[in-house]
């Protein structure tokens, strides 16, 4: 393998990598807090694409507007899946609060299919992406700094909002201790309904930029992603917003490396993050950079 | 005295039902013995789960798998060899597979235990997880073996699948593995094996300070699912007389989960209940879909309108009854009696 093509699969990696930390977070987030693999969430990546394609395609609406109304949508979203499916089983066992993730997320999935239909529906890239520089034989496209520029830029926002405001700090304290944080006057609900907010915005802004990368949506195009985004934030530490993004990326490049180089074993490219996910869970269950859970023994 | 009473009640049951059902088959229609057959089968899967995951508390969502194992080894089993030369277009069977052909028990036996070994392969290293984190494992391990099946096609005939499994299971057939299930899985779950299941359920702990060897039964008891998993697997595949690997995702997981929940956890009658009662509402809710086909049937087998009512019933029931229709209660004959007795007229 030529040098060039090696960098070019490394943007590759790079920018689906960064898809996958965007998405990563939104789990890390609210399994750090409530202890729950939220399952609706890649479905509400696939309805923050759904946005975006009506919004420009249908409205005719300019790119940014599209955009920001789908990230607010999805923030919006979030909040009501919380409100709905969630908090009225915060005591209850924690498997009957992922059944009802589980019932949300298809509940989600087969309103979209009645909805949108189930036709896949192509997105129109818009030209000032898909420009390309071209260095020897290296074309990078522009799409292919915008995805990691934009996730680094959206990271330090939710790093800030996160290590440096107020509610950041309830946030923190509530993975620590919900009960205690609950003591000491902090509107938990309120809080948790802001982690559910934050995560999904991320999460359509991910939905959108995965629609522009493979420009196409469909009802269950947020399934694998949102598993895999799943599988690298358990990767990368799960409750750790810094191990999701490393698990995103590195996921990223262990999918478009292992192809790359073997491309014999392509049919099995789905197989590869799920045996990582089986892997990790054995080996180091905290993952990279995550505390130590108190699981039940 | 009360116990022989019990189970000559449950023979005469069986049997009776037998007749009925035998009686049936000549005078229903197409559809309903179709629909008959696919409680029955619902049943196997539900009974199924509700072992591991009602009884032992093991939260597996990795049931697809086993059903595909089931379903591929007996399928493979079934099929004449002519048809499987003729099948096999991307790459030729390879040899063992290729001259494999038994009567439909055995084949169906041979699915169960096929599913057995490879659950005990994953069980051993991945039971040492609890929760969530055991849900996550099993349903990565589905995949895995989804794509698996998708990639091994000397074996499997890849993303064709198979077409023209003989349709052995009859109503009848169907009947009999539910009724073998249903006893087998009563008589283990009601005897000190199924108390021991119960306590680890419970608390783990206070299980293995009693000096039970807690991952030995947990392995057992996953196994032994997944066994009956692959019989329902197998019948499945000679049901549908058609079988490939997009079948087997985690929607068909989550149906069985959905009759499990609904049903009850830890109640096998809560099984057979919650089974019969949402696949008769599955069959009958189509007729929400009926004028949307045109729109949705772009994608085949993508349900519709049927899984957002659905959706929105497991919902309610993991909302509003967590507990199910039967909880841990079983529907026994005592019940039923002392129900008789307090609506005498």
């Amino acid at each position: 393998m030529s040098f060039e093509m090696f960098l070019q699969h490394c943007f590759n990696a790079l920018t689906l990598g960064s898809l996958y930390a965007l998405i990563a977070i939104g789990y890390t987030m609210v399994y750090g807090i409530l202890r729950l693999i939220n399952f609706a969430h890649g479905d509400i990546l696939m309805v923050g694409a759904y946005f975006i394609f009506f919004g420009t395609f249908a409205f005719g609406w300019p790119w940014g507007v599209a955009a920001g109304l789908s990230v607010l949508a999805a923030g919006v979203r979030g909040v009501l899946i919380d409100r709905v499916a969630y908090r009225p089983l915060r005591d209850a066992p924690r498997i009957s609060a992922l059944i009802s993730a589980i019932a949300m997320s298809f509940f989600i999935e087969s309103v979209a299919v009645v909805v949108f239909t189930g036709q896949p529906r192509p997105v129109l890239q818009p030209e000032w992406l898909t420009n390309a520089w071209q260095i020897g034989n290296l074309r990078i496209t522009h799409l292919a700094a915008f995805v990691p520029g934009m996730t680094i830029v959206l990271v330090a926002i939710l790093l800030y909002i996160v290590y440096k405001t107020k509610p950041g700090l309830a946030m923190r304290a509530i993975s620590k201790d919900i009960e205690t944080t609950r003591l000491l006057g902090v509107k938990v609900d309120n809080i948790i309904a802001l982690t559910f907010g934050l995560g999904s915005a991320l999460a359509a802004a991910a939905g959108i930029m995965w629609a522009l990368r493979y420009p196409q949506v469909h009802p269950y195009m947020g399934v694998m992603p949102g598993l895999k985004a799943f599988i690298a934030a358990v990767f990368g530490g799960i409750g750790s917003i810094e191990g999701a993004v490393l698990g995103g990326v590195a996921l990223g490049f262990v999918e478009i490396m292992t192809v790359a180089f073997m491309p014999e074993l392509s049919g099995y490219r789905d197989a590869f993050a799920f045996l990582l996910l089986v892997i990790v869970l054995l080996v180091k269950p905290t993952g990279l950079l995550g505390e130590k859970i108190e699981e039940k023994i | 005295m009360r116990p022989d009473r019990d189970t000559l009640l449950n023979i005469i049951c069986i049997f009776l039902f037998a007749g009925v059902l035998w009686q049936c088959e000549s005078f229903l229609g197409d559809y309903q013995i179709y629909i008959a057959k696919l409680i029955f089968i619902n049943i196997i899967l539900a009974l199924s789960l509700n072992l591991i995951y009602g009884f032992t508390g093991l939260f597996s969502l990795g049931h697809a798998g086993f059903i595909a194992i089931g379903a591929y080894v007996s399928a493979l089993c079934i099929l004449p060899p002519a048809q499987k030369e003729i099948m096999w277009i991307l790459e030729p069977i390879i040899w063992p597979v290729s001259d494999l052909f038994t009567p439909f028990w055995i084949s169906v036996l041979l699915g169960g235990i096929i599913a057995f070994i490879f659950a005990f392969f994953i069980a051993v290293p991945v039971l040492r997880l609890g929760d969530d984190y055991l849900g996550m494992a099993t349903l990565a391990f589905a995949e895995i073996i989804r794509v698996l099946i998708v990639n091994a096609t000397p074996i499997t005939n890849g993303s064709l699948g198979i077409k023209g499994i003989p349709s052995h299971a009859t109503l009848l057939v169907c009947y009999g593995w539910a009724v073998i299930t249903l006893v087998l899985l009563a008589r283990l779950c009601y005897s000190n094996f199924g108390n021991i299941l119960r306590c680890i359920r419970d608390n783990e702990i206070a299980a293995s300070v009693m000096g039970i060897n807690v991952f030995q039964y947990k392995v057992l008891s996953f196994c032994i699912g997944a066994f009956f998993a692959g019989i329902g697997g197998g019948l499945l595949g000679s049901h549908l007389s058609t079988i490939d690997p997009k079948m087997f995702n985690f929607l068909l997981t989550f149906n069985v989960l959905m009759f499990v929940v609904a049903g009850g956890l830890g109640s096998l009658t809560g099984s057979i209940l919650g089974a019969t009662i949402i696949t008769i509402l599955l069959e009958w809710l189509r007729f929400l879909e009926e004028p949307m086909d045109i729109g949705i049937i772009q994608i085949p087998g993508i349900p519709g309108m049927r899984m957002v009512v659905f959706s929105v019933v497991l919902l309610a029931i993991i909302l509003k009854r967590r507990e199910g229709l039967m909880g841990t209660r079983e529907l026994t004959w005592n019940r039923i009696f002392a129900f008789c007795r307090r609506h005498k007229p």
